[in-house]
């Protein structure tokens, strides 16, 4: 057999070494020459845990960040929560700012005021008042020719010195321009008397009752009609929880006003993100499992692979604490080392995944990193662990005799 | 000889042959499993989408403008144009009938409730329906899945009536009491909560609602549930600008639009539109849960193929002695490596199909705790993942069995790696 000694060390200095501690040095050597003589072996299963940890970190982390994601996708439905003032009446004048404050930036808040005025020849219209800029960003399902410029062009005043507005330029829905301004021209309507001489910059068009109403921006329609917004639209940001702490935070900022989630739209919401979570869920669950279980067929063919390197050290006297201690801090080595190098591929992988779909990066979570050091610690030990208690019982004559 | 070489050698080899079939299976489970479930979570997610409500909506064509603030219609209940109730089941007769989920007819009438200006609501609750020879049920129980109830639905044959939760609370009204409009009495069968403007309603049978405006058959609206395909440039295209092939082709992909178009086509007089809030982002939401699936399951199959070629790597990479032997008999590499691949090969159907047939009852488990419903797995998916099995098996096997074959015989013999 080729792996005969050339000298045989001294009896006395055998029993010395059994009763000894092991060196570490010496432990630290042979955990290296394993790694660096089976290079093949050794290289494929790191290669296998760190697919396992690949596995797990990206999957994690998109478990975890994909659900911000999604939220951030679904604000896309717009409001989640609106402000109405109790009664029909107005809502206060700070009420805009209130909201904005308790929001804290985690919304958008857009102000609606109504109002019915008429035509020249006496036909209702419904007349709103907004704020152009943030409607854009709440309600991006609007389907707009061309957004009214929100104009500061100082009133023009005349030789009479009676300041003169310029033409109000006004959104108007498709069916109210069918019905007052066909072929886009300028139309005046009147509100309790006062007339307003308006412009149409564009046409809006959504399948609801924004399509029979024209918009103006909100200045302009206080300063003609001289009424408040009654409702303000909130699209709230977060999780369930933070929506309903939000809800109840501008309750109480707002006691004059009724605050209403909006359940089509939060329910909605809950839902198709329940089901997608829950797929994600299993799909992690799946793959983790999987990539486990290979990290587990592997490391188990590696370790009884090497049963002649454990026949030869217990044949030299090394005790069994030995053997195990060995063998687990070699596991443990590996699946340490197999879970940082995937650790951070996983979140590379995770991060693609994101841009790839989402047009978004997936933040790295490095909470995460403990949780999958220990699981690959964990399945390298119990892979490691398991061949060697059935290898103990085996005579270690039998193995090297190639039995 | 070949063919006992390879019989004998899965009669011997039990249990190496096992692990690596288990390996095989397992690898190809996951891929059934989630290319079946990212194929169908499109189908399953746009039903899901359904729970935002209608994206449809029907109008009469030639309507006087709506004066509609907060939800609540100012107009002259004589002004405007009506629908007629009984065009409703020919939406169940157009092309695209089988992607509707349900349709709800809209009738709102103002009326008084014990001296409080309100809106009365008409509409279907769950009414079963019949066109030609099938039989349906639609109502808003269908299409508008937030609407709560607290006590009962009222049956939509019968008198009773739902009161919107805050307008039941400002009359301090109870399921089962009773409510008095227009001289008659009607029962409240539960207490309606929407989170919208139907919190501050009565909402009624269409029938007591077409009575109390006096307007037999009469419908305002109606909403409809229609499953659609994301719209892409072609669905945007004006139908009047196509050439008939391509019109063909418009018509027959549920398109939000084209659905729409088959709508007016079925409801005589009617004007049918996109609720843009509802089907614009539909189809962003699918594309990106889609999206995430394919990419996920890209992953898992990339996996699964590593864990294949790591498992088929280990089981040829203890056999050295037994090529070593093969070759000290004079085996040529070909034959050697046709051995190891037509064993690669088999185990690779047959861990492939136990995997498939697994990875089937997995997704199935899948679609129906999350989604209620079965997932449906294409029957072209067998030869598929069995090709991809055998791909994958003989490719992780190849790097093996090319370093077995290289490995001297002498040493293999001698047990030296």
């Amino acid at each position: 057999m080729s792996f005969i000694p050339t000298q045989l060390p001294e009896t006395a200095e055998v029993v010395s070494r059994r009763t000894r501690k092991p060196h570490t040095s010496m432990l630290l050597r042979m955990l290296m020459r394993a790694a660096v003589l089976r290079r093949g072996r050794a290289a494929s299963a790191l290669l296998a845990m760190i697919v396992a940890a690949t596995a797990a970190t990206a999957m994690l982390n998109l478990y975890v960040d994909v659900q911000a994601k999604f939220r951030s996708e679904f604000r896309n439905y717009g409001a989640n929560v609106v402000v109405v003032a109790k009664d029909g009446q107005s809502l206060s004048a700070d009420a805009l700012k209130t909201a904005n404050a308790t929001l804290s930036g985690r919304g958008i808040a857009v102000p609606f005021a109504y109002a019915v005025a008429r035509t020249v020849d006496g036909r209702s219209v419904v007349v709103a008042g907004t704020d152009f800029e943030q409607v854009q960003k709440l309600d991006k399902w609007w389907s707009v020719t061309a957004w009214p410029q929100t104009s500061n062009v100082p009133a023009n005043t005349e030789a009479t010195g009676i300041p003169v507005r310029p033409p109000t330029e006004a959104l108007i829905g498709i069916r109210a321009a069918a019905a007052i301004s066909p072929k886009n021209q300028p139309f005046v309507l009147s509100f309790q008397g006062r007339t307003l001489q308006l412009t149409p910059a564009g046409t809006l068009q959504t399948g609801a009752a924004e399509d029979s109403r024209i918009y103006l921006p909100l200045d302009s329609f206080e300063a003609w009609t001289g009424v408040q917004p009654s409702t303000i639209e909130i699209a709230a940001t977060g999780s369930p929880e933070e929506v309903n702490a939000t809800i109840r935070n501008l309750t109480q900022a707002l006691p004059a006003a009724d605050v209403r989630p909006v359940r089509q739209i939060l329910e909605g919401e809950a839902r198709v993100l329940g089901k997608t979570r829950a797929t994600l869920l299993y799909a992690a669950m799946v793959i983790i499992l999987t990539a486990a279980l290979c990290v587990l067929s592997t490391l188990i063919g590696w370790v009884f692979d090497r049963k002649r390197d454990f026949a030869i050290m217990k044949a030299l006297g090394a005790s069994e604490r030995l053997l195990n201690g060995f063998f687990a801090a070699e596991a443990a080595a590996l699946g340490a080392t197999g879970a940082l190098i995937g650790f951070a591929i996983g979140v590379g992988v995770a991060a693609w995944i994101g841009r790839a779909n989402f047009h978004a990066s997936v933040a790295p979570r490095f909470s995460l990193l403990p949780g999958v050091v220990a699981g690959c610690i964990v399945v390298a030990l119990i892979s490691a662990l398991l061949p060697i208690s059935l290898l103990r019982r085996v005579e270690p004559a039998m193995i090297l005799r190639g039995e | 000889m070949f063919v006992r070489l390879v019989y004998q050698s899965f009669r011997r080899q039990k249990r190496r042959k096992l692990l690596a079939g288990v390996a095989i299976m397992l690898g190809v489970g996951v891929a059934t499993a989630m290319i079946a479930v990212a194929t169908d979570i499109g189908d399953k997610i746009s039903r899901e989408l359904r729970s935002y409500g209608a994206n449809l909506v029907v109008t009469p064509q030639e309507d006087s403008l709506e004066v509609q603030i907060g939800g609540v219609d100012l107009r002259p209940p004589s002004d405007g144009t009506y629908l007629n109730e009984s065009d409703l089941p020919k939406i169940k007769g157009m092309f695209w009938r089988h992607n509707i989920v349900g349709f709800s007819p809209m009738l709102p009438v103002p009326v008084q409730v014990e001296s409080q200006k309100t809106t009365l609501l008409g509409t279907y609750f769950h009414r079963p329906l019949r066109f030609g020879k099938e039989d349906f049920v639609t109502g808003v129980r269908l299409t508008h899945s937030w609407w709560k109830v607290e006590g009962g639905w009222p049956a939509d044959d019968s008198q009773d009536v739902l009161l919107g939760t805050r307008l039941a609370a400002r009359l301090q009204q109870h399921p089962g009491d009773q409510v008095e409009i227009r001289g008659q009495g009607y029962r409240i069968a539960g207490i309606l909560s929407t989170g919208s403007v139907e919190d501050d309603q009565v909402v009624a049978p269409l029938a007591v609602a077409q009575r109390i405006l006096d307007k037999p058959g009469a419908v305002r609206r109606i909403y409809v549930s229609a499953l659609t395909k994301p719209e892409d440039a072609l669905a945007k295209r004006d139908p009047k600008s196509m050439n008939p092939a391509l019109f063909d082709r418009w018509y027959c992909s549920p398109y939000v639009q084209s659905i729409a178009y088959q709508l007016q086509e079925a409801i005589p007089h009617s004007h049918a539109e996109q609720i843009r809030q509802v089907a614009q982002n539909e189809g962003t939401a699918l594309s990106r849960i889609k999206g995430l699936m394919l990419l996920i399951t890209l992953a898992a199959l990339f996996t699964s193929a590593l864990a294949v070629s790591a498992a088929m790597a280990t089981a040829i990479f203890e056999r050295r002695t037994e090529v070593g032997l093969m070759r000290a008999l004079g085996a040529g590499n070909a034959s050697v490596a046709a051995l190891f691949f037509t064993e690669a090969t088999l185990l690779a159907l047959l861990g492939g199909v136990a995997g498939f047939v697994g990875g089937a009852l997995l997704a199935q488990q899948i679609g129906r705790s999350v989604f209620g419903s079965s997932i449906t797995i294409e029957p072209v998916l067998i030869p598929v993942i069995l090709a991809i099995a055998v791909i994958v098996t003989c490719g992780g096997s190849a790097a093996a069995i090319r370093r077995a074959v290289k490995f001297d015989p002498v040493y293999a013999l001698r047990g030296e790696a």
